[in-house]
């Protein structure tokens, strides 16, 4: 796959001295859908805002679809479409009004037919002439997104599009970016829930104290960072872990029965043969064998933590 | 040049005006109107004639520049502070508008409802005043300077501005004392010889000159100096702006 936006040494230091990004690099594949995970402060929107031009980066430089946001500004900003994160909106403009406004902006000629368009993909199309301030939360994100949309860009740039939004609406967000992505759009999302991230995404990239962490398939991510554990419940409890499992680094539950055991889901040799037969040769009995994968949760705390340390 | 940009930004700034038309439009002719039958009409009809002409109708000319340089400083500031308060500018500036297209699309919506509010007073005052327009067009041409000159100082405003007070404390504070100490009501030939240097440094007093010159064909400046005025003040305006576009002040951390 080719890339679409292109990100090299991007550094953003703020005013009052706050670094903000530290020589980011990031290549985004036409037609994905990239989540950037990240706690709050770590830099995800400055990011973003930096591509969009809405902020000046300090160092480093971004293309988009081959287009230098400085140099071709234009021609680069005509393929990017933006949803921020606040909801910002006026009040008492009518829907169809703000979006015709939107498009506009991006030097295209009216077209009703596209607006009432995209408005229905959106469950808009009965409230194009309501003023916005009588509109749901959860609608007036929406409008957001049809301004983005109005000019057709390639890539969309949806900053936590779940924020402070219900379970229901979340999952509509889901099913629309999956929507957008069969458009041919390519996607990029911040969010800090990480199942969203787990549930829409292809790649992720982790972002913390202005640093991109590491950026990768979502699947090859969990794989190779994931850790399982295979949890042993005994028929018989034992006071303490016996000498001959002592290798292994194994946890004893309070209650005696359970011991779990921690390794790389995708090693080559996991242990489990020989803690099996370590488990007979020490003379306990098996009641059960659970095994667990590590959600992507823990990955991403480990990860900043890692950072933080 | 993206001149749907342009346009776009116009249209959505001129629809406000026209949704609020009794806030837009009544209030200011109202109390254009108000000015008139107190000071052209009661006050008025005691003062001797000025240069030539009744003092309700020397009056006119500045009455017009009084509220044409209050509404272009208001829409303008208004027009670009209101979409950074509620953060509705990153869309601008994100889009692929130049400084420049901005500015026309804000500015240019800010001098065509002044520009009409003060042509909506000037007819209003044919009712209360029997007068003629010496200079028809050059009156226009001076409206239209007078507008986006003070416009483009409405916008530096607006984005300088980080609260609502401060965007109406510049405008109350420096711009109205100017207005009417700039001649508005008096011809300075009728101030004490310090006071009338000293108003020589004020700048409305140029543009109410030379716009009363296009109505009578009398002026305390002479015209051209009152046109250099302006023009000098406009630019002035765009090199600020240029600077905060350059720089991003308060637009682009």
């Amino acid at each position: 796959m080719s890339s679409i936006v292109n990100v090299s040494g991007l550094g953003k230091t703020y005013e009052g001295g706050f670094t903000a990004l530290h020589s980011v690099d990031l290549e985004i594949r036409e037609g994905e859908i990239l989540a950037l995970l990240g706690p709050n402060g770590a830099g995800k929107t400055t990011l973003i805002s930096t591509i969009c031009g809405l902020t000046n980066a300090t160092s480093g430089s971004v293309t988009v679809g081959g287009f230098d946001i400085r140099e071709d500004w234009r021609a680069a900003r005509r393929l990017i479409g933006l949803v921020p994160q606040e909801i910002n909106l006026e009040p008492f403009e009518k829907v169809g009004n703000t979006v015709r406004f939107s498009r506009g902006l991006f030097g295209l000629p009216r077209d009703e037919a596209l607006i009432d368009r995209v408005l229905k993909s959106l469950s808009l199309d009965d409230k194009k002439d309501e003023r916005i301030r009588h509109l749901s939360g959860g609608m007036k994100r929406r409008v957001l997104i049809a301004k983005a949309l109005v000019h057709e860009p390639r890539v969309l740039f949806l900053d936590e599009p779940t924020a402070g939004v219900d379970v229901e609406l979340r999952r509509d967000m889901w099913e629309l970016v999956d929507q957008l992505r069969a458009d041919g759009v390519t996607i990029i999302l911040t969010t800090h829930y990480i199942e969203e991230a787990e549930a829409i995404a292809d790649r992720i990239g982790v972002i913390n104290k202005g640093e991109l962490l590491l950026i990768e398939d979502k699947a090859a991510l969990m794989a190779r960072l994931g850790k399982k554990q295979m949890v042993i419940e005994l028929a018989e409890p034992v006071d303490a872990i016996p000498a001959g499992l002592m290798d292994f680094d194994l946890t004893r539950s309070d209650d005696g029965r359970g011991l779990t055991y921690t390794y790389e889901a995708g090693g080559k040799r996991t242990g489990i043969t020989r803690l099996l037969a370590a488990v007979q040769g020490a003379g306990l009995v098996l009641a059960d064998v659970e095994t667990k994968q590590s959600s992507l949760e823990e990955i991403f705390v480990g990860l900043v933590h890692e950072g933080a340390a | 040049m993206n001149w749907n940009g342009i346009t776009a930004i116009w249209r959505f700034e001129m629809a406000r005006f026209f949704r609020s038309i009794i806030q837009s439009m009544v209030s200011p002719v109202l109390s254009t109107s108000l000015y008139f039958v107190v000071f052209g009409a009661a006050i008025g009809s005691r003062i001797p004639q000025i240069e030539g002409v009744s003092y309700g109708a020397f009056i006119v000319p500045g009455l017009i520049i009084l509220t044409v340089l209050q509404q272009s400083i208001q829409n303008a500031g208004f027009g670009i502070y209101f979409p950074k308060f509620i953060g509705t500018i990153f869309e601008v500036l994100s889009a692929p508008l130049s400084a420049v297209e901005i500015v026309i699309g804000y500015v240019g919506a800010a001098v065509a409802k002044a520009v009409l509010i003060g042509l909506v007073i000037l007819i209003t005052s044919f009712a209360f005043v029997d007068m003629q327009i010496a200079h028809p067009v050059f009156m226009l041409l001076f409206l239209v300077l007078t507008s986006v000159s003070f416009s483009l100082l409405g916008f530096i405003l607006g984005i300088w501005a980080k609260s609502f007070e401060q965007l109406n404390l510049v405008p109350l504070l420096v711009v109205t004392p100017l207005i009417f100490l700039g001649g508005s009501f008096y011809s300075i030939t009728m101030l004490p010889p310090f006071w009338q240097n000293l108003s020589l440094f004020n700048p409305v007093l140029y543009l109410v000159s030379g716009f009363r010159w296009s109505f009578f064909g009398a002026a305390d400046v002479p015209v051209a100096i009152s046109l250099i005025a302006v023009l000098v003040f406009a630019g002035a305006c765009l090199s600020v702006i240029a600077w905060i576009f350059r720089s991003g002040y308060r637009l682009k951390p």
